[in-house]
């Protein structure tokens, strides 16, 4: 009884502790605090939303159309008279599922073909990486646009168009690292003994390039997120009646000749903040991880 | 009542510290000399003696983030460091000069040598046409031993000798009473070590300016310098003319410097290189900053950080051995 | 390696990159559906109709002739018939295209200016708060969706303050630049900046600026991020080494220095990235094309989506492709030609 609660505590205390020291390690710690504070803000706010918000986001006319923002209600209403604050509170859900599932997709397919592409070398690997930098250098959203357009909308479907466009970039982080890693003495010594390629993959060079995947994994969320809005916004979004950022941002455009700025400004200012928590996740660890030698 | 004949250059309680993010680091410390016209300097220390640093504050250009704290630097009567904007940049590259370490690193990759010294002649003196100023390079180029035909080249199609002949060149196209050079044959090979050391005396003897040679290199100050100062951990811990030094070295680093010259006449020589290594400047240990290294240390060496002593006319020594406080 | 080999095998490298490129569009549009036909008419009741689109187009070939037929095509200038009236794609994107590059110019252009000059005040001002500052709107500016600055934009500059257009791209009571002609040839290149010096008609030229002015602001400012951050780190970079001081140390001025020394080294690799952040430009154009309504190639696609044009969607993405590859191509074969170390 006693072993595990000591080793519970082991646990938590070795957790803590890592957030205390990012702070002290500068600049670049204080971004990945406050990017993980935002992001997890707007997580939370997103699921508890139900509980917290003043009116029912869906329900039409709970006030009057297009209300700029009072004391009732602080964010306005749009057309539908519906509240825009209750609304940005529970936005996210969609963009949020979206973007963990494409991330996912990448690391499924990106990690594992990064890998074995850049480990077996030869020909095999030029074949992978000749297609992987034509999608790479493929204009992002039109190509999402493209896979978006043929598959019909839906969270699944916009999932696998952002995926595809970004797994070339999980591959080539993972594939440069693999590179650099393949020369070191202690790869070439596993292999001396004998080991077999899976053992020499997964715990020799797996866990020094998952580092590399987590930086790309963060930057990559933020662009999910970003490309979500923009495919919501052509009109490849998701065809539900959930409140969603992006649906208000498109549905909120034709509003804005009438001076309506409310509608669109608190959606946007919420995509915004969870972009920018991930980016900044992503910069403070790429940072913490290769310091810049800036002096 | 002995006054002194005012000097070229004066130095008095230099001091220069960098303020980086894991401390403050004391680079110079409590430097004081002085050089005259047409005389030839020599500064030797190891990497970390703030020789460099100490060079680059006679034009106050440390670097960030450097600064120095505290002291004079006087040429001609005038305190450099109380210079503005203007005054500053007029002084560098044509009252005092600089010549860099690395030639290779030195000069403008993207720009022909030839635009190296129409743009530099033309800062200080606009009325300078083009034409004018390659005119001047030309000669210059034969002063240093280049054919005047590379002044169209890009830095990248010179060997390291040339380049620093080039560097050399820039120094001298104005004509500046004093030129310091950096660890000048450092990142050259043995053989041109030697031609571009004998090309500074003849453009001195040429030119007439004082020159202030700063290297790790003892033996090369011994022959050409008339007088010479040791640095260590940031401090003067000895200072000589060249002959004094090397017939009677005082303090034990500049001994054990004297005594790691290898001497090619020697069938057989051991090579005493001094133990241990520099200190680190962020925490310096109390006292003589040799002491972790000395072989005649003594209780006070410890403790209190010696002064210079004055023991004779020309020759100081930073060491207990010489004056003050012996312990019991 | 020779000037000359490294144009010679980057020109080559392209060739198998386009083809990559062209079956990837065919996968996305022919194969990944199933039926592009089925697609359009979305519920399969009118059979007959379908069956004769199918065949109309060419649809109903085995997947090799398809494939062959398309790729022959598109050396021919041949992008396909649209779904929606047959005529065929490439007239219907003759006029789009221009439109679209002249977007994506001005916005390089505004991403780079933008970018460099915070850069350099930045790398001036090295770690004092400016530096934070211009740091911050650097990581903000690529957070924001390119559409919704747009809108922002619209609101503040263009109804806001009455002074610029929000959308088109170009005064509708006046007729569109058309270039000059010079006996029988006509000199036009569908870029309005450009037509309307040719014509020499500086009022129709300034129309076009306030026209491009908001869409090119946007994509220019959200791309601007990226430049800032390279000039910053190249600035930092360069401003520390043994030249710039060699350079300080011959009394050569700050701002001299800075710019004369430290930007002209520093300037490649923004070169450089210009090739690479231009497939991210062209798809915020998409975007800002929307916002704006610019008629060009981005919008055309969105509407063709509404359409559901499938063959029209594929040939204006081909395009969008190809357009990729040969500019990127271009910088870099500008690249080698400027960097004198290549060169020799």
């Amino acid at each position: 009884m006693q072993k595990k609660s000591k080793a519970r505590k082991s646990m938590v205390s070795s957790l803590m502790p890592s957030l205390g020291s990012l702070a002290k390690r500068g600049l670049a710690g204080w971004l990945v605090i406050i990017g993980i504070v935002l992001v997890t803000a707007i997580v939370v706010v997103t699921m508890i939303s139900p509980w917290i918000r003043p009116h029912d986001p869906s329900t039409i006319l709970v006030g009057q159309p297009l209300v700029a923002p009072n004391s009732q209600f602080p964010f306005g209403t749009n057309d539908l008279g519906q509240d825009v604050f209750s609304r940005a509170l529970s936005g996210g859900g969609i963009m949020l599922q979206v973007s963990i599932l494409s991330v996912a997709i990448c690391l499924l397919i990106g990690v594992p073909l990064g890998l074995f592409s850049s480990y077996a070398g030869g020909i095999v690997d030029r074949i992978f990486c000749l297609i992987m930098d034509s999608i790479y250098a493929f204009p992002g959203l039109v190509l999402a646009i493209a896979v978006a357009a043929m598959l019909g909308r839906g969270v699944t479907n916009m999932a696998i168009s952002i995926a595809v466009v970004y797994v070339p970039s999980y591959f080539r982080v993972i594939r440069s690292q693999v590179l650099s890693i393949k020369e070191m003495p202690y790869v070439e010594a596993a292999n001396s003994i004998g080991a077999k390629t899976r053992t020499v993959l997964s715990r020799y060079i797996l866990p020094n390039v998952v580092p590399s995947i987590v930086v790309i994994a963060t930057v990559n969320f933020a662009d999910a997120i970003l490309t979500a809005a923009g495919l919501t916004f052509i009109g490849l979004g998701v065809p539900v009646d959930i409140p969603d950022w992006g649906w208000d941002l498109t549905n909120g455009r034709r509003l804005l000749t009438s001076g309506a700025w409310w509608v669109i400004t608190f959606p946007g200012i919420m995509i915004i903040l969870l972009a920018l928590g991930f980016t900044l996740i992503g910069e403070g660890l790429s940072e913490l991880l290769n310091p810049r030698l800036e002096q | 009542m002995n006054r002194e004949p005012a000097h070229l250059l004066t130095v008095k309680d230099l001091a220069v510290e960098y303020w980086t993010r894991r401390g403050i680091v004391r680079a110079v410390e409590d430097i004081s000399f002085s050089l005259d016209k047409g005389e030839t300097l020599g500064v030797v220390g190891e990497s970390g003696s703030g020789k460099s640093t100490l060079g680059l504050s006679l034009i106050h250009l440390v670097p960030y983030p450097g600064r120095i704290i505290r002291g004079t630097i006087l040429l001609e009567g005038q305190n450099i460091l109380k210079f503005g904007n203007k005054e500053t940049r007029d002084l560098r590259g044509r009252r005092i000069s600089y010549v860099f370490q690395d030639p290779m690193t030195s000069l403008n990759p993207v720009e022909r040598i030839k635009n190296h010294f129409i743009e530099l002649i033309r800062t200080h003196e606009p009325k300078v046409t083009a034409s004018e100023a390659i005119t001047r390079t030309r000669k210059l180029f034969k002063d240093v031993g280049i054919q005047p035909e590379r002044i169209d080249d890009y830095p990248h199609q010179l060997s390291g000798g040339m380049r620093q002949r080039v560097m050399i060149a820039l120094a001298l196209a104005l004509n500046p009473s004093i030129v310091i050079a950096d660890e000048p044959t450092t990142a050259l090979d043995v053989i041109v070590q030697a031609k571009i050391l004998d090309l500074l005396k003849t453009l001195q003897d040429t030119y007439g300016m004082a020159l202030m040679l700063i290297t790790h290199d003892l033996s090369i100050v011994l022959e050409r310098s008339d007088k010479i100062m040791v640095m260590y951990a940031g401090r003067i811990v000895e200072q000589a003319l060249s002959m004094t030094l090397y017939a009677q070295a005082q303090h034990p680093y500049s001994q054990g410097l004297l005594k790691s010259i290898p001497n090619i006449e020697l069938a057989e020589q051991k090579l005493t290189a001094i133990g241990g290594a520099p200190p680190d400047l962020r925490n310096p240990p109390t006292g003589c900053p040799f002491w972790p290294r000395c072989p005649y240390i003594m209780e006070i060496c410890k403790i209190k950080d010696p002064p210079l002593f004055q023991t004779s006319k020309d020759h100081f020594a930073k060491c207990y051995l010489y004056g003050g406080e012996k312990s019991s | 390696m020779t000037l000359r080999s490294y144009v010679i095998s980057r020109i080559i490298l392209t060739i198998p990159m386009i083809f990559i490129l062209l079956t990837m569009v065919f996968v996305v549009i022919r194969i990944l559906p199933g039926d592009p036909v089925l697609l359009h008419f979305e519920k399969a009741e009118n059979l007959a109709a379908m069956e004769e689109m199918r065949h109309r187009l060419g649809l109903d070939k085995p997947i090799w002739v398809q494939y062959f037929e398309y790729v022959a095509g598109i050396f021919r200038g041949d992008l396909g018939e649209s779904m929606q009236d047959y005529s065929p794609v490439a007239q219907q994107i003759w006029s789009a295209f221009p439109a679209t590059m002249e977007l994506a110019i001005f916005s390089m252009v505004v991403a780079v200016a933008v970018g460099i000059f915070f850069g350099v005040e930045s790398s001036k001002a090295y770690n004092k708060p400016q530096d934070h500052m211009i740091r911050i709107f650097g990581i903000v500016a690529y957070a924001i969706p390119v559409f919704f600055l747009g809108m922002i934009l619209q609101i503040t500059l263009g109804v806001g303050l009455h002074l610029l257009p929000t959308g088109l791209r170009f005064n509708p009571t006046l007729s569109t630049p058309t270039g000059i002609s010079i006996g029988n040839v006509h000199f036009s290149t569908g870029l309005y900046t450009v037509d309307s010096l040719l014509e020499g008609n500086i009022y129709k030229f300034v129309e076009t600026l306030r026209y491009l002015f908001l869409p090119s602001l946007t994509l220019g400012l959200v791309l601007s991020g990226v430049f800032i951050r390279l000039t910053r780190s190249n600035m930092l970079e360069t401003l520390r080494l043994d030249f710039v001081t060699a350079a300080r140390a011959r009394g050569l001025s700050e701002n001299k220095v800075t710019y004369s020394y430290a930007l002209r080294n520093a300037f490649l690799p923004v070169l450089t990235m210009m090739g690479l952040q231009f497939a991210t430009l062209l798809g915020g154009a998409v975007l800002t094309e929307t916002t704006f309504s610019w008629p060009g190639l981005g919008r055309y696609i969105v509407d063709r989506i509404g359409f559901r044009d499938y063959t029209a969607i594929q040939g204006a993405v081909v395009l969008f492709g190809i357009f990729v590859s040969v500019v990127s191509l271009v910088v870099d074969l500008l690249y080698a030609y400027l960097d004198p170390r290549i060169r020799l």
